[in-house]
């Protein structure tokens, strides 16, 4: 399944790649794209540990970019 | 170009401002010799003043990271880089290297936004409601909660949010926002229309034929908000070299620091001395200018070319269209209208008129016989010899009428026999003709087994099209070719007029694919292949080609779905329009990332030798990000 978070706000290009390459290594997802230009994340995971994966994730987020919401649209 | 800040810019501008100020002080209190000697403190505490106002986010962040094992962090190679200045003794370095590092943070997030915002207006074509008419009441509500076959209400000046069918109203419909095109579209009972076009004087009744989520406008902001994500060849070069780079700058600054010195042995000054050129090396480690260049540049450029009413469905389309040599165009539907038209009536002299024509122009005579004959006929052939006679037809006139499949008809009109058909019919009854070499189908007439001329029926080729294949060659397209299933002659005729290279005629859709996938093979290296079609079989020659073009009007679902590439009102003019976007938007990205890299090393290899300063670092982290970014949004206003 696939879904979308709107980021408020990721401050600098290379932030969003970093952060783009941290959520890969998360076991279970399996496509990531963090969007600098929209601000934008899109998460793909397996339905079934989709919502394991995605707390993992917004984990991940939150040690990386602690000032920035992350909500899903 | 106004400028319009958000809270959190507006509150980082005053930090800015404020560190410059003291900044300023600190330069003041520097060349005033008030600091000097014994007073060594007045300086360090009006630089830290400054250098905490301006830079305590960034300390925060970077001992933050520090603590999840985020080492390579711009955050943290600014603070080590300052930190150091500090400890040499260049509090001015350190304030300004902080204060800069923030005005080039603010401009990049400035910069983004705006071209944020130049999509944003696209966006304002997505319309927020729909007036629904349900059980004899109209009712506003959200575009999508109607579902397919309601009926929508749309008033003047309205966007229409649904596609749908116009059931009654008649008005003139603002396509802009989705084709660029200026010039109204005018829309009566029975048109089709898609949402996105706004509407002009009159009410419209529109049936709707897809739900919202299917309608054109939330396909287009889906494609145009996702085309950034697809990452392009020259994005993963900046993401590899971005991995490697950093740290092997910040692992260069550390060996930098300490092995030189311990080699060369010596007090303080050289400690001092090969520490500060740690610290250049530090300053320009950030990859940040390069990595920014490419979205923002590919961002420009989507937005450019949506603005002319092309939609490209991610970056990488662009890309690939920048190396673009060969153009493939399908005929019917692309280079010619599709719709057959009379284009030549050749009465055969002395053999007229035998029938009781209503009219003494030989011409006229030929067509009212092949009118007449063909009258039972749904070939669009027929139609189209009956829409070019243009009068009512009098059925008592023909008597007995009989198709022969593959040759044409046998028809009785006033007692005459005529025949009309290709020249096979003609053959098989016998008939001398003079054949034909037109392009186009040829019909030939015969009256009572004497030929009495021949009306060549053609397809007409659309506005623009020689000006297209034109425009295409100077934009640098080596070659451009025309791939059909119609006959050679007719294949022949089309492409004379409108200028393409080569032509492959009578083929099957399969077919279509062979051709394409031998041109690809001719190509060499990067150039790439573009398929311009719009119909439901060209899907596949679509997707196979490296760039496939869809006709975004009269295209069919399934070739817009299977393009790269929408033009949304048709026009393949907008081709090369297109591909020079793509060309402009490679360059820029090009040009940035070429800039960047030989600047960053540049400037590091003088720092080893002692030649580059602090103030050489900040341009070279800074300055050439500023400058990338305005090299980048030059795009915007293309």
């Amino acid at each position: 399944m696939k879904k979308k978070y709107k980021m408020d706000e990721i401050d600098c290009a290379n932030c969003a790649l970093k952060l783009e390459n941290a959520i890969k290594e998360v076991p279970g997802v399996s496509n990531v794209k963090v969007n600098y230009m929209m601000q934008k994340l899109t998460l793909e995971a397996e339905d079934a540990s989709f919502d394991e994966v995605e707390k993992n994730v917004l984990a991940v987020c939150k040690r990386m970019e602690p000032d920035m919401d992350v909500t899903a649209i | 170009m106004s400028i319009k800040l958000t809270k959190k810019q507006k509150k980082w501008l005053l930090r800015i401002v404020l560190g410059a100020i003291g900044f300023g002080i600190l330069s003041i209190l520097e060349h005033t010799g008030v600091c000097e000697g014994d007073r060594w403190w007045i300086g360090l505490i009006a630089a830290i003043i400054p250098y905490l106002i301006v830079g305590w986010d960034v300390i925060r962040k970077s001992f933050r990271n520090i603590s999840h094992g985020e080492v390579f962090d711009e955050n943290f190679l600014m603070m080590i880089a300052t930190f150091g200045a500090f400890g040499i003794g260049e509090y001015r370095e350190a304030v300004a290297v902080m204060l800069l590092y923030q005005i080039g943070e603010l401009f990049q997030n400035y910069a983004t936004g705006k071209s944020r915002d130049s999509i944003s207006q696209l966006m304002e074509m997505a319309p927020d409601t729909a007036i629904v008419e349900r059980d004899g009441e109209t009712e506003e509500v959200d575009p999508d909660e109607v579902e397919v076959g309601e009926i929508i209400v749309v008033r003047p000046g309205e966007k229409i949010p649904l596609d749908g069918e116009v059931i009654e109203g008649e008005s003139m419909l603002d396509t802009s926002a989705l084709t660029g095109e200026s010039v109204p579209r005018s829309a009566r009972v029975g048109d089709l229309v898609v949402s996105g076009c706004v509407n002009g004087k009159g009410l419209l009744k529109i049936r709707t034929t897809k739900c919202y989520e299917d309608s054109t406008v939330a396909k287009i902001l889906e494609l145009v908000e996702n085309a950034t994500d697809k990452k392009t060849r020259v994005e993963n070069f900046v993401t590899r070299f971005a991995r490697v780079y950093t740290p092997i700058v910040t692992i260069s600054a550390l060996v930098l620091a300490i092995i030189p010195p311990l080699v060369l042995g010596g007090g303080l000054d050289v400690w001092i001395s090969w520490i500060r050129r740690a610290c250049i090396f530090l300053v320009v480690s950030c990859p940040c200018a390069l990595v920014i260049s490419v979205p923002l540049g590919f961002f420009g450029g989507i937005g450019a070319a949506s603005r002319i009413g092309v939609l490209v469905k991610g970056s990488n389309y662009l890309e690939v269209l920048s190396y673009v040599k060969t153009v493939v165009f399908d005929k019917t539907g692309t280079l010619t209208k599709g719709e057959f038209r009379v284009s030549s009536i050749e009465p055969a002299g002395a053999a007229q008129p035998l029938i009781a024509s209503t009219s003494d122009d030989p011409k006229i005579t030929l067509l009212e016989m092949a009118a007449y004959a063909e009258q039972y006929s749904t070939h669009p052939v027929s139609e189209a010899i009956r829409e070019a006679y243009g009068k009512s037809i009098d059925l008592s006139r023909i008597g007995h009428t009989e198709e022969i499949a593959g040759h044409g008809v046998l028809a009785s009109v006033d007692g005459h026999q005529i025949l009309a058909g290709n020249a096979k019919l003609m053959r098989k009854y016998g008939i001398s003709f003079s054949e034909e070499e037109q392009g186009g189908t040829v019909v030939y007439v015969a009256c009572d087994g004497t030929f009495a001329g021949t009306i060549v029926i053609s397809d007409t080729m659309k506005e623009g099209v020689p000006e297209a294949i034109r425009d295409l060659k100077a934009a640098g397209v080596a070659q451009t070719v025309m791939l059909t299933g119609d006959n050679e002659s007719a294949a022949r005729a089309i492409a004379g007029q409108a200028g393409v290279d080569r032509v492959y005629a009578q083929l099957l859709p399969g077919g279509k694919v062979e051709i394409v996938e031998k041109l690809i093979t001719e190509q060499n290296g990067r150039e790439s292949l573009a398929f311009v079609g719009d119909g439901v079989n060209d899907a596949p020659v679509l997707m196979r080609s490296d760039v496939g073009i869809a006709m975004g009007l009269i295209g069919s679902d399934a070739a817009i779905e299977a393009a790269d590439v929408v033009l949304m009102d048709d026009d393949v003019r907008k081709i090369s329009k297109t591909v020079t976007i793509a060309r402009k938007t490679m360059g820029i990205i090009h040009t940035n990332i070429v800039f960047a890299i030989a600047v960053k090393i540049l400037i590091l290899i003088l720092s080893v030798f002692g030649i580059a300063n602090m103030w050489m670092a900040i341009f070279g982290d800074v300055g050439v990000l500023v400058l990338c970014i305005l090299n980048a949004m030059r795009l915007l206003t293309l």
